[in-house]
């Protein structure tokens, strides 16, 4: 007798979902660690960048970089990095909420806005807005590569160049632990005033072949590596946020398929009880 | 014989860190030979090899497709590229980007302003709030 098959099947579908979310718990978890060491290993590259910087900074004082101007146009410029898939909470949407009170206090003051996009989720959500998304790459994958955020830089960097904008942002998710991540704006250009106080020396570098060209290499790097890192970020912030996600579906469907079945064991036992006391009925007519 | 330090990074790995006797680089304006207590120098890397010379008179080479040298007195750096860089190849990766962005635009006629956008995006946190508070009282 079929007591209660449709709750049989529930419950078998539940535990098949419940699969699933376990293995992609299981995925990113395993996923974080190299994210967070690829991570790590881009740093140096950065901090020396930073350091050069600094010191042709001091050694040129007379010659200005554009993207150390302040540009007077009303249009802002922002990199916007996300994922590339979902079923990872509100990681996305947290960030983009951000970005558009961002961009909306910078409509109120009369400016256009220019996006990229890097990730799918990013794309997809910009592209039904009036701002101009100018230009996108997705599918990075695990392991992303600097190479292919040049294009998408190159576009920004261009257009900073050539004077079409007053600012440009970078916004991703900032890496904290494996419970939070949090939605950041940087600014990238113009660059702000380097922190780090270069202590004046009595020494210079020699420059090949000089000084302006070295510096106009160093900032499209220095920009370029800053852009790489939050795509690290905000990768391992993804397999953190998913992982999170998934842990609590898999709870929530073991809840589930607790509940159900203490109510398939109570249909069963009804349909037993009830069977009997026909059986005992029938025997009494008798 | 004295040494100088040598650090080869790259903006997704450091590459080499090690004491060497010598370190031979390609830059634009021609080879260099960088030995302990060298001016400092920055200059432009062609693409080429950076052969660092070990004290016992072994070698190492890597290659480099381009990027800077940074010499101070005790420390040669090298910010390698990860790939070859030109201005045309640049150029045609960011008129893929360009493209890609055409593309998704396209069949995509009605656009919303942000504060429509903004209030989906609220909307959807305050779903995803709720059903983690839910999950919490169903709980207790």
């Amino acid at each position: 007798m079929a007591v209660g098959s449709e709750i049989v099947t529930k419950i078998k579908s539940i535990k098949s979902t419940r699969k699933v979310t376990t293995a992609l718990e299981m995925v990113s978890a395993s996923k974080i660690k190299k994210a967070q060491d690829q991570m790590h290993a881009s740093r140096p590259y950065t901090h020396k960048i930073r350091q050069i910087i600094g010191h042709l900074a001091k050694a040129r004082p007379e010659y200005k970089h554009p993207f150390m101007l302040d540009q007077d146009v009303d249009r802002v410029g922002y990199i916007i990095i996300s994922t590339d898939r979902g079923l990872c909470g509100g990681l996305n949407s947290g960030l983009f909420k951000q970005a558009v009170i961002h961009m909306r206090e910078w409509e109120s003051k009369g400016s256009a806005i220019d996006v990229v996009t890097i990730g799918n989720k990013a794309a997809g959500t910009f592209k039904k807005t009036n701002v101009n998304l100018k230009a996108n790459i997705s599918s990075l994958g695990d392991q992303p590569e600097l190479t292919k955020l040049i294009g998408v830089v190159k576009v920004m960097l261009d257009a900073y160049a050539n004077g079409e904008l007053s600012h440009l942002y970078l916004v991703y998710n900032d890496f904290i632990n494996t419970m939070s991540q949090k939605p950041v704006i940087d600014q990238l250009l113009p660059l702000p005033p380097s922190e780090e106080t270069v202590i004046s020396e009595n020494w210079d570098y020699l420059y090949e072949p000089d000084a302006k060209e070295v510096l106009d290499q160093l900032l499209g790097r220095y920009i370029e590596s800053l852009v790489y890192q939050g795509v690290l970020e905000n990768l391992a912030s993804e397999h953190a946020a998913r992982m999170v996600a998934m842990k609590s579906a898999s709870d929530n469907a073991s809840d589930m398929i607790k509940d159900l079945q203490l109510i398939y064991n109570k249909a069963r036992q009804a349909a037993i009880t009830q069977e009997i006391s026909e059986i005992v009925g029938g025997a009494a007519a008798v | 014989m004295s040494t100088i330090k040598c650090e080869i990074v790259s903006a997704e790995e450091a590459i080499y860190s090690g004491q060497a006797k010598l370190v031979v680089a390609s830059g634009v304006a021609g080879e260099l030979g960088i030995a302990p207590r060298h001016a400092p120098l920055i200059t432009q890397l062609k693409p080429g090899q950076v052969r660092v010379l070990f004290e016992d008179g072994t070698e190492e080479d890597f290659y480099v497709s381009g990027g800077i040298l940074e010499v101070q007195p005790h420390l040669v750096s090298v910010l390698a590229d990860t790939a070859v860089r030109a201005d045309d190849i640049d150029e045609a990766a960011a008129i893929q980007a360009k493209e890609e962005a055409e593309n998704l635009l396209k069949n995509n006629d009605k656009k919303q302003d942000l504060a429509m956008v903004q209030a989906d995006l609220a909307k959807a946190i305050a779903q995803i709030q709720a059903i983690t508070r839910l999950k919490k009282n169903l709980k207790r």
